[in-house]
C-alpha cells in the first residue's frame, strides 16, 4: 500500500483543473497545486488580495515587495494579469466568478461541510481570512488534507467536530488514500490507493462509504518533499 | 483657491484625530501598510481607539506598537492570531480580557467598509451562514440560500498607503499595495495618504487609482 505524500496529493488535485478555469488557492499546501498544472492548461490564479493572474515565486534577485499574494509570498504575475482592490476581489469570488478553490481542511462531513479555520488553539487569537467567503462562494469547492489526524483519527466525518467554515460547500476531498466526491447521498469513493481494501479505507473514515462502479487506483509520479 | 491636499509631515496629517477614533489602517499580504503613519499615530497618542484593520499583527505592519501603547479599545480584523511562539501584544491583551475583538470574514471585512462609504447601511451576504461568527445576526432566504445581514463599518480616520499622490489627493498603487486602501479612504471621515512621491503636476487620468475626492490629506514620506 502506497499513499500519496503531501504533493502527491496536490498533483493529483491539479489534474483536475481544466483549460481557462479560474482557481484560487488557499494558503499552505494548496498553493503548490500550481506547480503541477499542465503546461498547456491556460488557467488564471486568483489570490484573494486582488491579484488575478499570479505568476511563480519571484527569483530572489527578481523581488518586488509590493508584489505578493495574499500568503504573503513575492510572486510574478502571468501575462494577461490585472490587479483589482479588496472589495473587487471578494466582489469576484462572492459573485461565482471563480471556478474552483482548492483549500486545506481539518474535517469535511458527508454532507459538504467544512472546517478549516479555527481548531481552537488555546491562547491563540482567531484568523479567519478569505477562507468563509472562499467556501461558500467559489463554484466549486476542492479539498486537500491526510484521510486521518497524527493520532489516526478520521477528518471525513458524519458531522464535523471543529467550527464550520461554510454548510454544504465541499463536491471533491483529495486525501493521501483517496478521491472521494460529496454526493447526496454522502462521500462516494472515486479512486483509491494499490493495495488498500474498501473494508480498510472505510475504518479510516468516520461516515459511511459508497465506492463508485469505475472505482480507480488513486496513483501519482514520484515527487519528493522537500527537506 | 486651488485645491491643494499636501501637507509636509506626517504630524500635520494627523492634526484633529481624537480619543475613542475608529480607524482603518491599510495593508495585506506584505504590501500596503502605512507605517509611518501608524508611526505618528503612536507618537500623537490618541486614547479608546477602535482599529479596523485586516490582521491585528503582521509582520510587515506596526499595527502592533498602537496595542502595545495601549491606545486600543477595539479591534475589527480577519486575523488575530500572532506570528511567534510567544502571545503578540494583542493576543495577550484578548487573553486577559483588556481587548476587544471582532473577527470578520475577509471578503464581509471589505464590503463592510465598502457600503460605509457608499452609503449602503447593510447588506445581506451568503458568507458566514452557518458558522459562529454569524450568530446571532439577522438571518434571510432569498430563493435557495440562507443569507447574514452585515452592518456597514464607518471610520474617522484612514491611513492608507499608495505609491504617487498629487495635490488633488488622486493616488496611485504600486502592485498589490492597493489592497483595503481604497475602501478604507471612501469609508472615513479623514482619510489620509501616505505616499512614495507627491508629483507636482496633475496625475494622468488613465493612471488615477483612487480619485482624490475621497483623499483630505497626503504626505510624502521617504
Amino acid at each position: 500500500m502506497t499513499p500519496l505524500n503531501r504533493l502527491q496529493i496536490t498533483w493529483r488535485a491539479a489534474q483536475d483543473i481544466r483549460d481557462g478555469q479560474v482557481v484560487n488557492l488557499g494558503l499552505g499546501l494548496p498553493v503548490h497545486v500550481s506547480d503541477y498544472i499542465h503546461p498547456d492548461i491556460d488557467v488564471i490564479i486568483q489570490s484573494e488580495n486582488g491579484v488575478i493572474g499570479a505568476g511563480p515565486l519571484a527569483a530572489p534577485d527578481k523581488i518586488d515587495t509590493d508584489l505578493v499574494d495574499a500568503g504573503s509570498r513575492r510572486i510574478t504575475l502571468r501575462p494577461g494579469a490585472a490587479i483589482v482592490d479588496s472589495s473587487w476581489s471578494f466582489a469576484m469570488i462572492r459573485g461565482g466568478h471563480i471556478d474552483v478553490t482548492i483549500l486545506g481542511a481539518f474535517e469535511v462531513a458527508a454532507n459538504g461541510d467544512l472546517a478549516n479555520w479555527d481548531m481552537r488553539i488555546p491562547n491563540r487569537g482567531p484568523l479567519v481570512g478569505g477562507a468563509m467567503d472562499l467556501a461558500a462562494c467559489a463554484r466549486s469547492v476542492w479539498v486537500i488534507m491526510e484521510h486521518v489526524t497524527r493520532k489516526g483519527a478520521p477528518r471525513l466525518l458524519d458531522k464535523c467536530a471543529l467550527p464550520l467554515t461554510a454548510v454544504r460547500c465541499v463536491s471533491r476531498v483529495f486525501t493521501d488514500l483517496a478521491v472521494v466526491d460529496i454526493t447526496p447521498q454522502g462521500f462516494l469513493v472515486r479512486e483509491i490507493v494499490d493495495g488498500m481494501s474498501s473494508e480498510e479505507l472505510q475504518g479510516k473514515t468516520g461516515a459511511p462509504l459508497s465506492f463508485a462502479r469505475d472505482c480507480k487506483v488513486l496513483a501519482a509520479p514520484p515527487i519528493a518533499l522537500p527537506e | 483657491m486651488p485645491i491643494d491636499k499636501r501637507v509636509a509631515t506626517t504630524a500635520q496629517a494627523l492634526e484633529g484625530v481624537s480619543d475613542g477614533a475608529t480607524v482603518f489602517i491599510s495593508g495585506f499580504g506584505g504590501a500596503g501598510f502605512p507605517n509611518a503613519l501608524i508611526r505618528a499615530l503612536r507618537e500623537l497618542g490618541p486614547k479608546d481607539l477602535t482599529l479596523v484593520v485586516n490582521s491585528a499583527t503582521h509582520r510587515y505592519s506596526l499595527t502592533h506598537e498602537l496595542i502595545d501603547a495601549n491606545l486600543v479599545r477595539k479591534v475589527i480584523c480577519t486575523a488575530a492570531r500572532g506570528h511567534t511562539k510567544d502571545p503578540s501584544a494583542f493576543e495577550s491583551r484578548w487573553m486577559e480580557g483588556r481587548i476587544e475583538l471582532e473577527c470578520v470574514p475577509q471578503g464581509t471585512f471589505a464590503e463592510r467598509i465598502r457600503a460605509a462609504g457608499a452609503g449602503i447601511p447593510a447588506f445581506f451576504t451568503p458568507v458566514g451562514f452557518g458558522t459562529e461568527l454569524t450568530k446571532g445576526k439577522e438571518m434571510r432566504r432569498f430563493g435557495e440560500r440562507d443569507y447574514v445581514l452585515e452592518p456597514a463599518i464607518a471610520g474617522d480616520l484612514a491611513l492608507v498607503r499608495a505609491d504617487t499622490a498629487d495635490r488633488y489627493g488622486n493616488l496611485t498603487f504600486r502592485y498589490a499595495q492597493m489592497n483595503f486602501g481604497p475602501v478604507m479612504a471612501t469609508a472615513a471621515k479623514l482619510a489620509v495618504a501616505e505616499v512614495r512621491a507627491v508629483t507636482d503636476a496633475p496625475i494622468a487620468q488613465r493612471d488615477v487609482q483612487l480619485p482624490g475626492v475621497y483623499i483630505d490629506r497626503v504626505v510624502a514620506v521617504s
